[in-house]
């Protein structure tokens, strides 16, 4: 799955897109029919809900509604980092993406400028994979694993009116 | 330089729990479907009955295996675009106060501890802030520093140059999933 840069203008999204996203992007209701809960609040139709969902999946505004699992207990992840030449950068980043167990790889401006997250079912299937990767990309990978979260989960609120002026 | 278990590792899910169990939160992990009945419909899949979908669910979210449930926003379609990591060297007596003051803060949106790996990474504390422009990041970056008065500690901003895969976590067994 590879990510496609070119955003989705904000102006394309209307009243209703923008309060779900505002409204939603935690506390979704556990309910038999959540999309008619939320739908009731919002004013809006059950259906009309639904469709405005599909359409902001499609446009890949959203990755999915659903759950953000605590990484530290769904599982074993660690934060690994990669020092590569610029000029081969996408080759390793392609190397790094078809790797079991991958998500969110990013270039950054650091001489390690290949950074990714590694996810296994456990610790010792973690580190076999990331055995694997290094001995195929033929550079040591620096090990960040998380030792302690600081971290609140309070979605990030969108700017939209800065938004509109980029 | 071998990687040291992480902390966190001691409260991975037990492996007692039913596979029905473990077969709703794989197909949880790729989302709700987009349906009347959602959870009627995972229920199904998983081979459990609706209310008992919704019980895990409920119960994952007040253990914290949830963090939260809601839509999960790809931010850099939005046109937020600029990203940093931002990686700090804060000596280890501060950095569970300095962690906290930085979690707190609404532009900063994950905040956690790692081990440094001397000589080659001197930093101990990360910490992610977006913004719709890098110089929106930076000043954001610098409000902070000032606030929280952090002149004296050593920090970079990483920003990123381009995303290879921005995707949610997967951590089900194939098996599972």
């Amino acid at each position: 799955m590879h990510c496609r840069p070119q955003p989705c203008h904000v102006q394309n999204l209307d009243a209703l897109d923008r309060r779900l996203i505002d409204s939603y992007q935690r506390g979704l209701p556990v309910c038999p029919r959540p999309f008619a809960r939320i739908a009731e609040r919002l004013g809006a139709a059950e259906d009309e809900v639904i469709a405005r969902l599909e359409r902001l999946q499609a446009r890949g505004v959203l990755s999915r509604v659903g759950p953000v699992f605590d990484h530290a207990r769904a599982g074993a992840s660690l934060l690994a980092a990669v020092a590569v030449p610029e000029a081969e950068r996408d080759a390793f980043a392609e190397l790094i993406n078809a790797a079991p167990g991958v998500n969110h790889n990013y270039a950054r401006e650091h001489d390690y400028n290949l950074w990714f997250v590694m996810t296994a079912p456990d610790a010792s299937a973690l580190d076999a994979r990331l055995d694997t990767l290094e001995a195929r990309l033929g550079v040591p990978i620096l090990r960040l694993p998380m030792l302690e979260s600081f971290h609140i989960d309070l979605a990030f609120p969108i700017p939209w009116a800065e938004l509109e002026r980029t | 330089m071998r990687s040291v278990t992480p902390l966190s590792l001691e409260t991975a899910p037990s492996l007692d729990e039913p596979a029905a169990h473990r077969r709703l939160r794989a197909l949880l992990e790729r989302g709700l479907p987009l349906t009347s009945r959602p959870w009627q419909t995972l229920a199904e899949q998983a081979g459990l009955a609706e209310e008992e979908a919704m019980a895990c669910a409920h119960r994952w979210q007040a253990e914290g295996l949830i963090k939260r449930l809601g839509l999960v926003v790809r931010h850099r379609r939005l046109g937020l675009e600029a990203n940093a990591m931002v990686v700090w060297d804060v000596p280890d007596e501060r950095v569970a106060l300095v962690g906290r003051r930085l979690a707190r803060e609404t532009a900063v949106t994950l905040c956690y501890r790692r081990p440094r790996r001397l000589p080659d990474w001197p930093y101990n504390l990360f910490c992610m802030i977006h913004g719709a422009r890098r110089e929106r990041v930076l000043e954001e970056l610098a409000a902070i520093v000032a606030r929280l008065g952090l002149d004296d500690i050593a920090h970079r901003a990483l920003f990123s140059t381009h995303a290879y895969r921005q995707c949610g976590a997967r951590y089900a067994r194939e098996e599972d999933a």
